[in-house]
């Protein structure tokens, strides 16, 4: 903590940690995102004490505890909303939120929509394991039709969200994917994210290995990840697969998988970060791949858009009104327009 | 019984016919009498109309021009949840009454002198406002076969034509077709000439009680600013109602009204919700703290929202959040960031930030939660006062979870109030509720407005950075059981809070049991103390000791002001004392009671106040309570103190 470079103070992922025991159980993948957050915000030129953590309630929610930096955990859903607030009034700090599958896009949904629409500059962690662990299992919104939990003794009836559809249909200017398992990957996508100016959402598939283990464990486990998974990149051909001879072409609106034996890597999808049509079909690759023929589950920057944030047109307005009308004369306002003298 | 025995008078009055000579004397009483004109000590005045009439406008012009004329005054704007309820009938009458005078005033008027109505709904709804003798002007097309039909009068029966009306002075006045022939020519369509006929009453209005124009001249220019056509037909339509009165050789007497002797001193004209913005925006400037205002939109609360959006060069942030959860959080976040942060509602949106406002309590952060009441539950009475979301203020979160309550007593006090609310909110380092409603909201009075010097300073306490190797403490408190404001950007403060239950000083998670019990009763005692930093309570008006106190609360001060005025000018042992900090109270409420025989509680709910005082106390206080979404009289409580003083 002591070195200073270019005025920015150096601190390394240890001056993160606080005092307080880490909770999660024991194999929670909450473990790795937390350590590549620790090890990723030192490296991104921020001053510790200009960095806030909020989060809402769940057990990714607990994550702001284990951070060294001010933080806030609030309640069920509405981190969204009380991050909005602090950067809206405090735009020079670093706001993250750390929410849930439940968190965001159940009880806290309507306030996470609107962070997106109004695009203001936060970086949104939304740590998806499909299941409600907090409360002992019960299904969430993302679960998988048919799910058997706690709740749902005969399988769930309810239609899942697919969150990244749903950030692009709220106009979110900045749509990740990224892992637990993945730590690499996760930096890089956490990096972005966090230079994109604006509301920056990162889906993480995270196994919650008590009430959910293995959701995502095709697209983790070495037998099947390299079949399973599509890393997208911003001008590079869509390809996968163990022998990189898989590749995803589109046909109009409508994508097909495709030998590299039938065709030529020219002929593929180039991944286009700024198209928010083809980001589209992109979210929508989102078969259930436990059945039949479909689609590898793209991982990567999905979508990245210029766009102004609230926060600084909000204060742009405050300048201006400054500008046209002068800073605030307090007695004239109470004063007004109107005004009589009752002598004495 | 009592209720019944209203009903037989109000009739009575209607049917009762008057002789002249009558009819002579109730004016005699009312107005003295020299030349021409009347001289009168005050007047009240209802205006009713269809909600697309204009009314809350002609009587907003109304009251500025009574304002700066030096009147004392008070309005009660009264008019339907519909934007555009179905024209012409019952539900669809929009009111304002003001009572103006040479002396003090404190309520709009239990009664009208006189009573304007655009159509015969208006007058249907209206009519048992107006005193015995008094003037009705109403507007002849308002009166056809169309609107006698939707204001519900049997076929065949017009009351401005049958004699029905003869315990009353009718002025039948044809607006519609005078406003035509003043705006002929004009080039404007039918229905923009329509729309400036409340002008023309207006006009009327200001001959008889000899106003200047000038004021509502001044309006016009600024509202229709960009469409001169529409100035000019306004403005001259207000002149010729004012000539009209010259001209027409009318009947009527006119009447003047002085100017009130109120205390000497600098004044003007307001309303209640801008005065708690201002209250915000002058807490804000005074305490040196950005102001943020989380809202959603909400009758009768967004005005404020309305007011301080305006004020952007004061540094102010607005955020119309999506919902009311997220108005009060966005506050909390800001508040969390250094801001003195306020959220604004009404009953229905204050019960969505219930959980918010629970973790605010546990966050100790300062944060003032304003509820603008109306009539409930659920979204009840939107338009009509009520002060029924008392108890919710004090007690409706989950846990132990006390905050300090602040309520205002008229539309010039929300200024006052909501000034200390933020001063407690800021130096207690807590949430606080500031009650208004919807009558203060709209309601208007003089007001002698502050000079800012003289302001009492607002304080905040922000945390500094430590030296090398000391670890922060967040919820270490000083002498008040305040915390100190760690703002995110300091250096050495970085910390964690959260709902969870806080270790003491520390502010770590714990699940201790034994301190759980001891955080909870501090943070009881933290609210308790503020008692030791608020003033006592004063009794407004009446003896130290007698029969009969009546202890309110809010926006019933006018009407309970009067009302004991009246009682001891006839005699009787009362005394008026009137509670503005609802938690805690102030210190000596109790014994002050005490000096009584009889403590009456006056409220516009089932009896909530009263259910305080009963409980922390042990006094057999009793309630007078009234439910109907409109403000007491004060003949009502008058009748009701007699019987106890």
């Amino acid at each position: 903590m002591s070195t200073v470079v270019n005025d920015i103070p150096v601190f390394t992922a240890k001056d993160l940690v606080t005092d307080q025991e880490v909770r999660w159980c024991p194999g929670c993948g909450d473990y790795s995102i937390l350590k590549q957050v620790q090890t990723v915000v030192p490296e991104l030129g921020l001053k510790r004490e200009e960095i806030v953590f909020i989060s809402g309630i769940g057990c990714s929610s607990r994550f702001p505890y284990y951070m060294e930096t001010y933080g806030m955990h609030s309640i069920h859903g509405r981190a969204t909303a009380i991050a909005s607030g602090l950067k809206i009034s405090r735009p020079e700090l670093s706001v993250w939120i750390i929410t849930g599958d439940g968190d965001s896009l159940s009880i806290g949904g309507n306030h996470f929509i609107h962070l997106l629409r109004r695009n203001i500059d936060v970086n949104i962690l939304l740590f998806n394991n499909e299941i409600y662990g907090l409360t002992k299992g019960q299904y969430s919104p993302t679960s998988e039709l048919g799910k058997v939990t706690k709740s749902t003794p005969m399988g769930s009836v309810d239609h899942p969200f697919n969150p990244l559809a749903l950030v692009l249909g709220a106009d979110g200017t900045f749509v990740a994917r990224s892992m637990d398992r993945d730590p690499i990957h996760l930096r890089t996508i956490l990096k972005r994210a966090n230079a994109h100016k604006g509301s920056s959402l990162v889906e993480i598939y995270q196994n919650c290995n008590v009430f959910n283990d293995g959701a995502f464990e095709v697209f983790t486990e070495k037998s099947s990840k390299a079949d399973e998974t599509l890393f997208i990149e911003h001008g590079q051909p869509l390809v996968f697969g163990a022998q990189k001879d898989k590749g995803i072409v589109i046909d109009g609106f409508t994508p097909r998988v495709v030998s590299l034996n039938d065709v030529s890597a020219n002929d593929l999808w180039i991944h286009d970060e700024t198209d928010r049509v083809k980001a589209g079909i992109l979210t929508r690759f989102f078969d259930d791949p436990k059945h039949g023929p479909h689609f590898p589950r793209p991982f990567g920057v999905f979508y990245a858009e210029n766009r102004f944030t609230y926060e600084t047109a909000l204060n742009q307005q405050l300048e201006d009104a400054i500008a046209a009308k002068g800073p605030g004369d307090l007695d004239a306002l109470l004063r007004g327009t109107n005004t009589w003298q009752v002598k004495g | 019984m009592r209720y019944a025995k209203d009903l037989a008078e109000i009739y009575g009055v209607v049917n009762f016919l008057f002789t002249f000579a009558q009819l002579f004397a109730a004016f005699a009483v009312l107005f003295k009498m020299e030349n021409t004109t009347l001289h009168a000590t005050e007047a009240t005045i209802l205006f009713a109309g269809d909600s697309g009439d204009g009314i809350q406008l002609t009587g907003d012009q109304f009251t500025n021009t009574a304002a700066l004329h030096g009147n004392d005054l008070s309005t009660f704007p009264n008019f339907p949840a519909e934007i555009r309820a179905p024209q012409g009938t019952l539900a669809g009458v929009s009111g304002f009454q003001i009572k103006f005078g040479s002396t003090e005033i404190y309520t709009p008027g239990d009664h009208c002198d006189m009573l304007v109505v655009m159509n015969a709904a208006a007058l249907k709804a209206n009519l048992k406002q107006l005193k015995a003798g008094g003037i009705i002007i109403a507007n002849t097309e308002g009166f056809d076969a169309k609107n006698l039909r939707l204001a519900k009068y049997p076929d065949g029966v017009n009351p401005i034509e049958d004699g029905s009306l003869d315990a009353f002075r009718l002025f039948k006045i044809d607006v519609t077709k005078m406003t035509k022939a003043t705006l002929e020519g004009s080039g404007l369509g039918t229905k923009e000439i329509d729309r400036t006929k409340n002008m023309f009453v207006l006009g009327f209005i200001y001959w008889i009680y000899n106003r200047s124009l000038e004021t509502t001249i001044k309006f016009i220019e600024q509202k229709f600013g960009k469409r001169p056509e529409i100035v000019e037909a306004n403005v001259k339509t207000l002149k010729a109602g004012y000539h009209y009165g010259e001209t027409s050789e009318t009947f009527m007497q006119r009447v003047e009204i002085k100017a009130a002797q109120i205390a000497p001193g600098n004044y003007r004209n307001i309303n209640g919700n801008p005065a708690t913005a201002y209250g915000l925006i002058a807490a804000a400037q005074k305490s040196g703290l950005p102001l943020f205002l989380g809202s959603y939109p909400i009758t009768p609360a967004s005005d404020i929202l309305h007011e301080l959006s305006r004020h952007k060069n004061f540094g102010v942030r607005t955020f119309q959040a999506e919902d009311e959860i997220a108005a009060i959080t966005s506050a909390i976040g800001a508040a969390f960031g250094g801001s003195l942060a306020i959220t604004t509602s009404s009953g229905p949106g204050i019960a969505l930030k219930t959980e918010a406002i629970g973790l605010a309590i546990m966050l100790e952060l300062p944060l003032v939660i304003i509820n603008v009441q109306r009539g409930g539950p659920s979204t009840g009475l939107p338009t009509k006062t009520e002060q029924a979301d008392l108890l919710q203020a004090i007690y409706g979160r989950n846990g132990e979870a006390p905050l300090p309550v602040i309520a205002a007593q008229s539309p010039g006090d929300c200024f006052y109030a909501v000034y200390e609310a933020c001063r407690i909110a800021v130096e207690h380092s807590t949430p606080v509720f500031f009650l208004s409603d919807g009558y203060l909201a709209n309601g208007a009075e003089p007001w002698e407005y502050p000079v800012s010097a003289d302001l009492k300073p607002i304080k905040a306490v922000f945390a500094e950075a430590l030296p090398e190797g000391e670890k922060f403490l967040p919820y270490k408190r000083d002498e008040k059981l305040a915390r100190k404001w760690a703002v995110p950007g300091v250096k050495g403060l970085e910390h964690r809070i959260g709902g969870l239950e806080k270790e003491h000083d520390t502010g770590n998670i714990s699940y201790d049991p034994d301190n759980h019990e001891f955080m909870v009763k501090l943070r009881a005692e933290k609210v308790e103390r503020i008692a030791d930093f608020i003033p006592d309570q004063q009794i407004d008006q009446g003896p130290s000791k007698g029969k009969l106190l009546v202890v309110g609360w809010g926006s019933t001060y006018g009407a309970i002001k009067t009302a004991v005025k009246a009682a001891l000018e006839d005699g009787y042992s009362v005394a008026h004392a009137h509670i503005r900090y609802m938690n805690p109270f102030p210190k000596n409420l109790g014994e002050l009671m005490k000096q009584y025989d009889h403590v009456l509680v006056p409220e516009m709910n089932n009896g909530q106040l009263v259910r305080l005082l009963r409980d922390k106390y042990l006094v057999p206080a009793e309630g007078f309570n009234k439910i109907k979404g409109i403000p007491f009289t004060s003949t009502e409580l008058l009748e009701k103190i007699k019987t106890l003083a």
